[in-house]
């Protein structure tokens, strides 16, 4: 499962700009699923049908990352740029973007107004993609970019650039070829433009308007030095969500989970999360409302270049959702 | 023209009957359906034309376009009355205080005069002089002198619109709520096919939809684009442009003279790229000119329609305006003319393979 990381999270996808994630995906999974189609705004969703005497249940994990996007090319060839979702002006000096064709610019900031102690407001950064002037730029406005850092396999623990959410991706992925003999039609739904609006996740859940979904996402943690308190830990296996920021998670799904949890004898922590949410917040409130709720994986300096997480919390998360796919669902 | 008319008229958000009624007796000739929703949306409908020699439309769903404009512009709503007979008031829509103080509106259904007092520069002192007045100590003077009198010729909850009118200067024109004042004039256009009034038609079912509220959280939008249902959708916009003369090499947003501005992300909504590229090889076939506005930035209609149901693909074009949300604003005619002919081009070729994935 470690290349498949790899593999993923090292590939390119800034939200609204999904379709290499795409494409690699839809590689991934042939051959596993009975139906793979996409939506409307991009959203990859792969069918497993069950026996007929199931529910149908929608897994969602979103293939975008966060970026930033290229707003203006100043007359020298250095390019201002907006965030593409949540991104920090402490992680950018020195980083390292790549656009879609592969280009990579490095990012340097305005000295002049620099205060020491201060971090610089966004607008004080800019991207040098070694051109001589605007003519020769080889990025335009509107260009795409993601971070550029590569995998790390530290043993137990792995890290990435784009664990939120390619680690989610992996996890659907290895649970769908894993899954055998089940009575529900599950859907993988992999979703777009989760890090700005949420898109992809409520559109593809109103599409398909299934009896349960549950979002496959990273979430916060309070196990490095003096962290917010959060009791959710790297290595004590996958967070059962309670509540998020965004969205209170179904009781019914969230007992489910935890229920298959402790039948299968694996790990969990339940997770109630202060800042932050996921897709699972949009899907609950389409239609006539859905139940949803999440398995987040354990994730530290989440929306930095670097985000750590567990190995054995990763591969338990694919146990804990073939636990919850491979017995009856009521809620 | 149609632009000034609509830019006179007003139309605070959720009140939008005056300029929803021009619209409709602009268009009424040259749609298919004309109808009002609940929310007060105005659906202007051009079928696609019948296939040759077949009565019935064919039994394949058509493909379906909406398009929409918001007839709405930011105002004020009167709140409270003062013992002296100012009225109280709060902003409809994003209004910054500091365009507020020496302005002349127009307060509710009987459209009375008021002005929102300034404090003569005789009379500041010190600090005042850097000061920003909170819109909260702001009144509205309609020369009533005391509550019960102004309470005659006013209700709480009536909405009060800026006064400025249509000024053609040029090749430029002055005027308020050409958010998005100029977007539905372009619809309009495009619905009567162009100055000539030859009514051309498109090869798919167009659904105009002239939307409210759209200030105050893209609420027209979103119950628009949910019936009709679209398999994409276009918003024609007035957006913010900001190319005076600056400190720094950083981007204008849009300029003026600069053609159609394409909207790539906003705060709201990616555009679809595959729109965006189809509307960029349309202008470069024809050289129409075009640019893109500075992503990030503000939000439209299309934050509501790309995330309603299953999803719609959308993209945005404006017209770029100076001083949007103020009293006044400026745009080029020459780029209101390219956003007309951009949209129509862009529809004539427009088939559902420009949706196509690789």
């Amino acid at each position: 499962m470690k290349d498949l990381i790899k593999k993923l999270t090292e590939a390119y996808g800034p939200s609204g700009y999904e379709h290499q994630m795409r494409q690699i995906i839809r590689e991934e999974i042939r051959g596993y699923a009975d139906e793979i189609k996409t939506n409307a705004l991009g959203s990859l969703t792969a069918l497993k049908r069950g026996n007929g005497k199931g529910k149908r249940v929608m897994l969602a994990a979103h293939m975008d990352e966060i970026g930033v996007m290229v707003t203006h090319i100043d007359e020298k060839g250095f390019c201002r740029f907006a965030p593409i979702g949540g991104v920090f002006p402490l992680t950018l000096l020195g980083g390292r973007v790549v656009f879609g064709d592969g280009t990579v610019g490095v990012i340097g900031m305005e000295v002049k107004h620099f205060e020491r102690g201060k971090t610089p407001p966004l607008d004080q950064f800019f991207i040098d993609v070694g051109a001589k002037g605007k003519a020769s730029c080889p990025v335009k406005v509107g260009d795409a970019a993601g971070f550029r850092r590569p995998f790390e396999d530290l043993g137990d623990r792995l890290v990435a650039k784009t664990m939120d959410d390619r680690i989610g991706c992996v996890i659907l992925i290895e649970t769908l070829r894993k899954l055998r003999r089940c009575a529900h039609d599950v859907y993988f739904v992999f979703t777009v433009q989760e890090e700005m609006t949420l898109a992809g996740a409520g559109t593809s859940a109103y599409g398909l308007n299934p009896d349960m979904a549950l979002a496959v996402d990273v979430t916060d943690i309070g196990d490095t030095p003096e962290a917010h308190h959060m009791a959710v830990s790297l290595g004590q296996g996958p967070a059962i969500k309670v509540q998020d920021s965004g969205m209170v998670a179904h009781a019914g799904v969230k007992e489910l989970m935890v229920r298959r949890a402790e039948q299968a004898r694996l790990p969990y922590q339940l997770e109630v999360l202060t800042g932050g949410t996921t897709d699972a917040m949009a899907i609950q409130i389409v239609r006539e409302g859905i139940p949803a709720g999440c398995l987040s994986v354990p994730c530290r300096y989440v929306h930095t270049p670097s985000e750590m997480v567990d190995y054995g919390d990763v591969q338990n998360s694919v146990k804990l959702l073939l636990a919850i796919l491979g017995k009856a669902i009521e809620l | 023209m149609i632009l000034q008319e609509l830019s006179d008229a007003i139309g605070v958000s959720g009140h939008e009957d005056a300029v929803r009624k021009i619209i409709a007796e602009a268009v009424r000739d040259h749609v298919d359906e004309l109808r009002s929703d609940t929310i007060g949306n105005l659906f202007a409908v051009r079928l696609r034309p019948l296939p040759r020699g077949k009565k019935a439309r064919g039994a394949k769903r058509a493909f379906k376009v909406m398009i929409a404009a918001h007839m709405d512009e930011v105002g004020l709503m009167i709140t409270g009355f003062d013992a002296s007979g100012g009225l109280r008031f709060q902003p409809v829509g994003g209004i910054d205080d500091r365009v507020l103080p020496g302005k002349v509106l127009l307060v509710g259904p009987d459209k009375i005069p008021g002005v929102i007092g300034a404090k003569p520069v005789h009379l500041l002192k010190g600090d005042e002089w850097k000061q920003v007045v909170k819109i909260d100590s702001m009144v509205i003077d309609i020369g009533a002198s005391s509550k019960e009198e102004a309470e005659k010729l006013v209700k709480l909850g009536q909405v009060a619109a800026f006064t400025t009118h249509y000024n053609k200067v040029g090749r430029t024109a002055t005027g308020k709520a050409f958010d998005d004042r100029a977007g539905c004039a372009v619809l309009v256009e495009l619905l009567r096919g162009g100055p000539a009034g030859a009514g051309a038609r498109f090869p798919f079912d167009l659904h105009a939809v002239f939307t409210v509220q759209e200030e105050v959280g893209l609420r027209g939008a979103r119950v628009a684009a949910s019936a009709v249902e679209p398999d994409c959708a276009f918003v024609l916009e007035g957006t913010i442009c900001d190319d005076l003369p600056k400190d720094k090499d950083t981007s204008p947003t849009t300029e003026l003279g600069k053609g159609p501005a394409i909207s790539l992300m906003d705060r709201s909504a990616f555009a679809d790229r595959r729109l965006v590229d189809h509307l960029v090889a349309t202008a470069e076939k024809l050289g129409i000119p075009y640019q893109f506005k500075q992503p990030g930035v503000g939000g439209t209609d299309a934050g509501a329609i790309t995330r309603s149901k299953a999803g719609v693909p959308t993209v945005s074009v404006a017209v770029p305006c100076r001083y949007i949300h103020s009293p006044v604003a400026r745009l080029s005619l020459d780029d209101f003319d390219n956003t007309v002919r951009l949209m129509r081009e862009s529809l004539k070729r427009l088939t559902p393979d420009v949706l196509k994935r690789a």
